[in-house]
């Protein structure tokens, strides 16, 4: 099992649901998160006075899959996230070792 | 005693009593979450302290029987002799009460402005203890002068709403405090970015608004002249706007919300003291001029490096003063400027403009130095860092 960890641009994030919802998969995590990366920050001005905000609002949206549906998860987030400028975001594959269901206690792939 | 007047007056002094708690938004939306309420209660405690001071002695320090031109005498004691008629008012068509009320708000929002330039670090006692000092020493007399017949307005300085009194007295006290109080910590190096620009905004319109009952009550009757300032008040604003975006649009790239309400502000300011003397047409290039001024005097503090945390000299002081020197030049209703043929009126005002600016940025620099001997100004640092919210009230504005 792997989880594929997608930090996006806020707006995208309902572009990238439908995608992943297309491949039939079911669940995901959303979390509002703040960074940076080559983007940088972005500059704001009050009363001329210049500012650098050097984290910038993004999207992290988590997925755990089984290892094979890896690939197309990704070519799907990665599509669906594209806008082609600087501050589209990265991507995280990660290996799982377990994952439990909380109300049935069922394990592994069950738990998906 | 005129029942129009008095109505209309009533609803003045009302509209200007709800400038205080928009001002209080207006700085509010400027500050850190951390000092939202701190920021808040800045400038609504006055409505409390600066009332009841006004009310006692303020008024007749004032308004009393003049003695020397300097200051008023004690005969309004307490609102001794200031009743439900007309007798001993200055405004001999209103209720003694009414006129005092009136005025009353005036005196409350003056110290709330001065609180922007030491937001954020302020100890909520020196505050109480600094501004009821001021409200006796530097606003009465100022009132006095101008308004109480004291010396200034019987040289002839012409100030409607208060340019000299309110807007360039707070201004040159906002200096003074910025300097004694010193810079907040991490100024210049972390970033002091506005929490909530949308609550500075409504606290702009509620003071747009507030000021018709500034300036157009200023007439003191129901009348062509109050009609006149409504109309001054409404396109000086207007156009202390469209200048603040024009500057700052040259300057900096783009036009601002917090720029669209700092120019409606420094076109009120700017106004003021000229909203019963000029034409509608002059009361554009004056709030215009205002706009551009102040844009420029909020620059200043970049360049000179002291902390005006929410750019009470900017606006106010340098609004103020514009305004009064403006109130020289357009002045053609009931009085003549330099372009009406009356180049002394100017000299007049200029007068006006040094001494308030001496009188009230040295005064304000004592009672200052006092307070500090005595309780110490500013918060601890660790107040600082935590918020004056917490640290002074403990409250918290937002509860995530």
């Amino acid at each position: 099992m792997k989880k594929i960890e997608a930090i996006v641009r806020p707006f995208k994030v309902d572009d990238v649901k439908e995608a992943i919802a297309a491949l039939g998969l079911k669940g995901m995590t959303v979390t509002e998160v703040k960074g940076f990366g080559r983007q940088g920050g972005h500059k704001e001005v009050y009363r001329g006075a210049e500012y650098q905000v050097d984290f910038i609002a993004k999207t992290k949206i988590e997925i755990v899959v089984e290892a094979e549906r890896v690939p197309e998860v990704l070519e799907a987030v990665r599509n669906s996230a594209l806008t082609g400028k600087v501050g589209d975001g990265k991507i995280f594959v990660t290996s799982v070792d377990e994952v439990v269901r909380i109300r049935t206690g069922e394990t592994g792939l069950d738990a998906i | 005693m005129n029942a129009a007047d008095t109505s209309f007056i009533l609803i003045c002094a009302a509209l200007v009593m709800f400038m205080t708690p928009g001002l209080a938004l207006f700085y509010a939306g400027m500050a850190r979450n951390k000092n939202v309420l701190g920021t808040i209660m800045q400038s609504f405690v006055m409505l409390g302290l600066v009332s009841i001071i006004w009310a006692v002695i303020g008024y007749t320090l004032a308004f009393g029987d003049d003695i020397g031109g300097i200051i008023g005498g004690m005969n309004f004691f307490a609102l001794d002799g200031v009743g439900i008629d007309t007798l001993n008012s200055p405004a001999d068509n209103l209720p003694h009460l009414l006129f005092m009320i009136f005025q009353g708000m005036f005196a409350v929002i003056t110290p709330a402005l001065i609180t922007g330039a030491f937001a954020e670090r302020m100890k909520f006692k020196a505050l109480l203890i600094f501004s009821s000092l001021w409200i006796i020493f530097v606003y009465a007399p100022m009132c006095h002068w101008v308004w109480g017949g004291g010396w200034m307005g019987e040289r002839g300085a012409l100030d409607f709403a208060g340019g000299a009194v309110v807007h360039m007295s707070s201004g040159a006290a906002a200096l003074a405090a910025c300097l004694v109080i010193g810079k907040r910590k991490g100024y210049g190096k972390r970033s002091f970015i506005p929490h909530n620009l949308p609550m500075t905004l409504l606290g702009a319109g509620i003071l747009w608004f507030g000021w018709f009952g500034f300036n157009a009550g200023s007439a003191l009757a129901a009348n062509g002249i109050a009609a006149n300032a409504f109309v001054t008040t409404h396109l000086g604003a207007a156009a202390g706007l469209l200048g603040w975006l024009l500057a700052e649009s040259l300057h900096g790239g783009k036009a601002t919300t917090l720029g669209a309400a700092s120019g409606a502000v420094a076109g009120l300011v700017a106004i003021t003291p000229a909203a019963g003397f000029v034409t509608p047409m002059a009361a554009i290039l004056i709030g215009f001029g205002g706009g551009i001024i102040c844009y420029g005097g909020i620059l200043l503090k970049s360049i000179l490096k002291y902390d005006d945390s929410l750019d009470v000299v900017g606006i106010h002081g340098l609004g103020g003063t514009w305004g009064a020197i403006a109130t020289g030049l357009f002045a053609s209703i009931g009085a003549e400027g330099l372009f009406y043929g009356n180049p002394a009126q100017l000299w007049i005002q200029l007068e006006s403009v040094v001494c308030t600016w001496g009188y009230c940025f040295v005064m304000s620099w004592i009672l200052l130095k006092a307070v500090d001997a005595v309780c110490g100004l500013r918060v601890s640092e660790e107040a600082e860092s935590i918020g004056l919210d917490v640290a002074e009230h403990s409250e918290a504005g937002y509860q995530f």
